[in-house]
């Protein structure tokens, strides 16, 4: 039964609501964002400008604060929830009225490894920043990488690890695509707890991205200097 | 001889010198029991223990500089410094601390490593990456390094999230101790996974302690 002090979603206006719906997604409540997709969806927002507006900005502040040491894994996790709660409804009205396309990415979490948190996460700010991702899971050998780039005519590599012990087979990766000459063909980008900038230059990676955020920007800007050489070519 | 905290205390503040002896070791807090164990089995009144506090186990970032600290603060009063963690996730930053101090690690990637004996984790890994490791410390400390961190108290349902992919928790037991075994078997039940305990006594860390008390 409602509690006469709760919140009701479809009064507010659309800067309320957008602004609730940040709180929400902050604080984790899947419901309540699915709530709020459906209400701004019935007023005419474009599935496109609920994502972007409402979700990805959202989040954005929660990658933030998760960033600065405010926020932690559960919070973030609870969070990724409300926002996959509100993706899956938009995902198949995107499909249908046209979302602008970034880019494919292929992801996964590297052989030995079976941790995907961050990994989830990544994707999940590439699919809501306009890319599409295919997702290969966890535990990926190189063969399973390069047939999927080659499948799936990707334009990125993303390879996650949160471990030690198995960030080293990004390298194996990385030199695989090189013996095969394919490794100019796609932006690879790395990231996982125990690595760093240095470490992706020293695997040939194209970058290493620190969060899910970073992720998102660093691959929008490679792909705009892709388009831009392809351009100038 | 150094007196054993409590477990709470060695999570959270680890455990000061006493200032006697030739050979300090820094070691993590979760290694306090087993190193002082080994200490007074061996007789190796020459060897001073300090503990970190245990629960940067968390946060592997954090481990490189308290340990320079450490050494820079204490290291001057004794003839050597041995440093006794693994990488723990530090991507070779501690071993980089370690070879600028001229102190001695043990080897290997982590605790689970060297207690098994690290050729024979290394060898395993393969076959058992889906595997979630407790020590004894661990065992007596899951709430403190596993369910509240990880948010568990809070919010049950995140826990598949974070293991749905393990399929057993390994108990790497360093005593025989009915009471862990069955502590560690229901921290398996807990997280939804099959149990297995393992003996391994101090492995590698006994080999460690003892090459270097010998010199």
């Amino acid at each position: 039964m409602a509690d006469e002090d709760d919140l009701i979603l479809s009064d507010l206006d659309d800067g309320e609501l957008v602004s609730q719906m940040h709180d929400d997604l902050y604080d984790g409540l899947k419901e309540e964002i699915e709530e709020s997709v459906n209400i701004l969806l019935e007023r005419g927002w474009t599935p496109y400008r609920i994502l972007t507006e409402a979700l990805v900005s959202g989040m954005k502040v929660v990658g933030d604060d998760f960033r600065d040491g405010i926020l932690f894994v559960p919070e973030v996790l609870l969070a990724a929830n409300a926002m996959k709660g509100g993706m899956a409804i938009l995902k198949p009205l995107l499909v249908e009225t046209g979302a602008p396309k970034m880019g494919k990415m292929v992801i996964g979490t590297v052989k030995g490894d079976i941790h995907d948190i961050g990994k989830n996460l990544v994707s999940m700010m590439m699919e809501g920043a306009g890319f599409e991702v295919v997702d290969l899971g966890i535990n990926n050998a190189v063969e399973k990488y390069l047939d999927a780039l080659k499948a799936e005519d990707a334009d990125i590599l993303g390879m996650s690890a949160l471990l030690t012990t198995t960030m080293p087979y990004m390298k194996v990766v990385i030199d695989t695509m090189k013996e095969q000459g394919i490794r100019d063909d796609y932006i690879v980008l790395v990231g996982g707890a125990p690595l760093n900038e240095e470490f992706g230059r020293a695997i040939g990676a194209d970058a290493y991205c620190r969060d899910a955020a970073v992720a998102v920007e660093t691959a929008k800007q490679f792909i705009a200097r892709k388009h831009n050489q392809l351009a100038a070519g | 001889m150094t007196g054993l905290p409590d477990d709470a205390t060695l999570t959270t503040d680890g455990l000061a010198p006493t200032g006697r002896g030739k050979v300090l070791l820094i070691a993590c807090g979760a290694l306090a029991r087993e190193i002082l164990a080994l200490i007074r089995l061996n007789g190796w009144t020459h060897m001073d223990v300090t503990c970190l506090p245990a629960i940067l186990h968390n946060t592997p970032d954090a481990i490189p500089d308290a340990v320079s600290e450490a050494i820079a603060r204490h290291g001057g009063s004794y003839d050597a410094v041995k440093v006794v963690y693994a990488d723990c996730g530090t991507g070779g930053r501690l071993q980089a601390v370690c070879d600028a101090a001229g102190a001695e690690m043990i080897e290997g990637p982590h605790c689970y490593s060297f207690f098994e004996g690290n050729a024979v984790f290394a060898a395993r890994a393969e076959d058992e990456f889906r595997a979630f490791y407790l020590t004894d410390f661990l065992a007596r400390q899951f709430d403190a390094f596993v369910w509240r961190p990880l948010g568990l108290d809070r919010h049950p349902d995140l826990r598949d999230s974070y293991f749905g992919h393990y399929e057993k928790l390994v108990y790497q037991a360093q005593t025989d101790d009915a009471a862990l075994d069955a502590r560690a078997r229901d921290c398996a039940a807990r997280l939804g996974l099959a149990y297995e305990r393992r003996f391994t006594g101090y492995g590698d860390l006994a080999t460690a302690l003892e090459g270097w008390a010998a010199r």
